[in-house]
């Protein structure tokens, strides 16, 4: 449980916080984005306000690549703490400009704090999130994109070594949303800084995440990255109606004749319609689990492009007449990369179905998600 | 006639001062603890708004006379016994205004929320700089409205002043004290003067008061 190397997030918080039972458990690495994902009123938020030092369980462990900044003896008030923290609300300090509110934090930040910065200096920083008009002004008149763009460049110009965001993109209406998210996209590619937050939107995890922490009523369900927490056929998220696995692709080539774009990923590749990138950019797609259906015989006859050969890993049955199978793609071995398929129990018993076996998975859409370098 | 005025500001603008310096304290640690006693405190802080001024006035009589503690120290110090001096007024105006002054600094204190202090401190400042660099700043419209009506409710002052204060013109004798002095001797035409001058005064401390709070209180929102 000790991070000895100092490049891990080693977290225990147990204890009742405000009449809510808490017990979490985990290890990250200290880089990259991580999800903190699960049912609203889990505990989310609780978790990232006792990372940051807002609150305070009974007993916790908490050490940020190899500095405790809690254990049996010893609490780090927050603003001793290097942490970036962006609230749901943007909460602007209302008595200060946008240029005023955006230094509070870095005028405050320690010298080694403040080198930090200089991976990212402030004229840069406002070139990125776009808030170069903005700065004279009062906090009064933004948008809510536009407040909550200035709350994550003044929680980053602080200098943090962990940046914890609460569901920032959840008080944003669709517009706001769709403009901030590429602002994140490219601080998120840009900032080396590990960076926890707190969702229950899975098409934002898709997009912005590498790692993800599964919650449930107060306790982690599982720890582990994307794609692994997404395709575990036995976690209660695999049992909506709209699970999707996630799988990491690049970009292979692109046919102009009929414009479909090649894709390869772990075990194989997949054709997806459209110019999807530049050769060789990365990116993650998407595969819904009820857009995949099986078959023992490779399928000639069908309209069908991505036909996967795959193996069959898990079977899950769920309440009700479905069941959730986990694929490896490819037929050699069970490295390839891994998703779900939903098919009904009477099909699985129809085609004596078992784990091991090798058949074809036919994936009638793919959709991308956000581009990752 | 310019003496009871003199004196009377005088009398205002120092209870200001000293409320300001006690309420703003006072009225942050009510906003903020959780102690289950502080609502008692804070009944006694409101005490004086339901009070009668004599009965104040009476037990601060007592309380500040030469023979008791009080007024046994502030005679080593000063040579005399606080009733019947400027000071003895200060000190009675400092009680009988407090609730008026520690109320709207309390509610302000309170509308700020936990959020705001929260960012401050994720963003490295401590207890002590986030009051200053955020609290206070926020509280303002609270700290203004806390003012003023400390300073306008000190110069209506009546019957504590006359309880502790007496008289004594050039030293104690402020202006609800002077108009009543005036209306005794039947001087009516100089009590006009002087109620006209108060009269138009409250009216622009309130209008002036409500006009600033709305310009503050949309800058704030």
């Amino acid at each position: 449980m000790k991070d000895t190397q100092g490049k891990e997030i080693v977290a225990t918080f147990s204890g009742s916080l405000d009449q809510f039972d808490l017990t979490v458990n985990f290890t990250l690495p200290a880089q990259g984005v991580t999800a903190l994902f699960g049912r609203s009123g889990c505990g989310k938020t609780t978790v990232l306000r006792c990372l940051a030092g807002l609150s305070r369980t009974k007993t916790g462990y908490l050490s940020v690549k190899g500095q405790i900044w809690q254990d049996k003896d010893r609490f780090l008030p927050t603003y001793k703490r290097p942490v970036g923290f962006v609230f749901q609300e943007a909460s602007l300090f209302p008595h200060l400009s946008v240029g005023e509110n955006l230094v509070f934090g870095q005028k405050r930040a320690s010298e080694q704090a403040r080198q930090r910065t200089n991976i990212i200096s402030k004229d840069n920083l406002v070139e990125l999130l776009g808030l170069g008009d903005l700065l004279n002004r009062s906090t009064h008149h933004l948008s809510g994109g536009e407040r909550q763009r200035v709350a994550i460049g003044r929680a980053l110009l602080s200098g943090p070594e962990l940046l914890l965001m609460d569901e920032p993109l959840a008080a944003l209406d669709r517009f706001s949303k769709d403009e901030i998210i590429p602002y994140l996209d490219r601080l998120f590619k840009t900032l080396d800084i590990p960076m926890i937050f707190v969702s229950h939107d899975t098409e934002e995890v898709e997009r912005l995440a590498d790692h993800m922490i599964l919650m449930d009523r107060g306790k982690v369900v599982s720890t582990g990255s994307l794609s692994e927490v997404l395709s575990d056929p036995a976690l209660f998220i695999a049992e909506g109606p709209k699970t999707s696995s996630v799988i990491a692709v690049e970009v292979m080539s692109f046919s102009e004749a009929d414009r479909i774009t090649e894709v390869r990923t772990e075990g194989g590749s997949l054709q997806i319609p459209g110019r999807q990138g530049e050769i060789g950019s990365k990116h993650r797609i998407s595969i819904a689990a009820n857009d995949v259906s099986l078959a023992r015989e490779q399928p000639s006859e069908t309209t069908i492009l991505n036909i996967l050969p795959a193996r069959i890993l898990d079977i899950h049955l769920l309440d009700g007449a479905r069941c959730n199978l986990l694929l490896s793609i490819g037929h050699e071995d069970e490295n390839g990369a891994r998703f779900l398929a939903r098919i009904t129990q009477r099909s699985l018993r129809k085609f004596d179905f078992a784990i091991g076996q090798n058949i074809y998975a036919q994936v009638k859409s793919v959709s991308m998600v956000g581009a990752k370098s | 006639m310019w003496d009871p005025i003199w004196i009377t500001v005088k009398l205002a603008f120092v209870t200001t001062v000293i409320l300001l310096a006690l309420g703003t304290p006072v009225g942050w640690w009510l906003a903020r603890s959780k102690a289950w006693w502080k609502e008692a405190i804070a009944a006694i802080v409101a005490l004086p708004i339901v009070l009668p001024p004599t009965v104040m006035g009476f037990y601060l009589l007592i309380a500040l006379g030469p023979d008791s503690p009080i007024g046994q120290i502030s005679t080593e110090i000063f040579g005399r016994a606080l009733p019947f001096t400027f000071a003895g007024l200060v000190v009675g105006s400092v009680i009988y205004s407090m609730p008026f002054v520690i109320q709207p600094i309390r509610n302000a204190f309170e509308a700020i929320g936990d959020r705001p202090l929260e960012v401050a401190a994720t963003l490295r400042a401590s207890r002590l700089d986030s009051f200053f660099s955020v609290a206070l700043p926020m509280a303002r419209p609270g700290l203004l409205t806390g003012a003023v009506l400390g300073f306008a409710h000190t110069v209506g002052e009546f019957g504590v002043i006359l309880m502790i204060g007496g008289n004594i013109p050039g030293e104690t004798r402020v202006l609800s004290v002077a108009i009543y002095d005036h209306v005794e001797a039947l001087e009516w035409g100089q009590a006009h003067i002087l109620s006209a001058g108060l009269l138009v005064f409250s009216f622009v401390v309130i209008l002036s008061m409500m006009m600033l709070e709305k310009k503050l209180g949309r800058r704030l929102r």
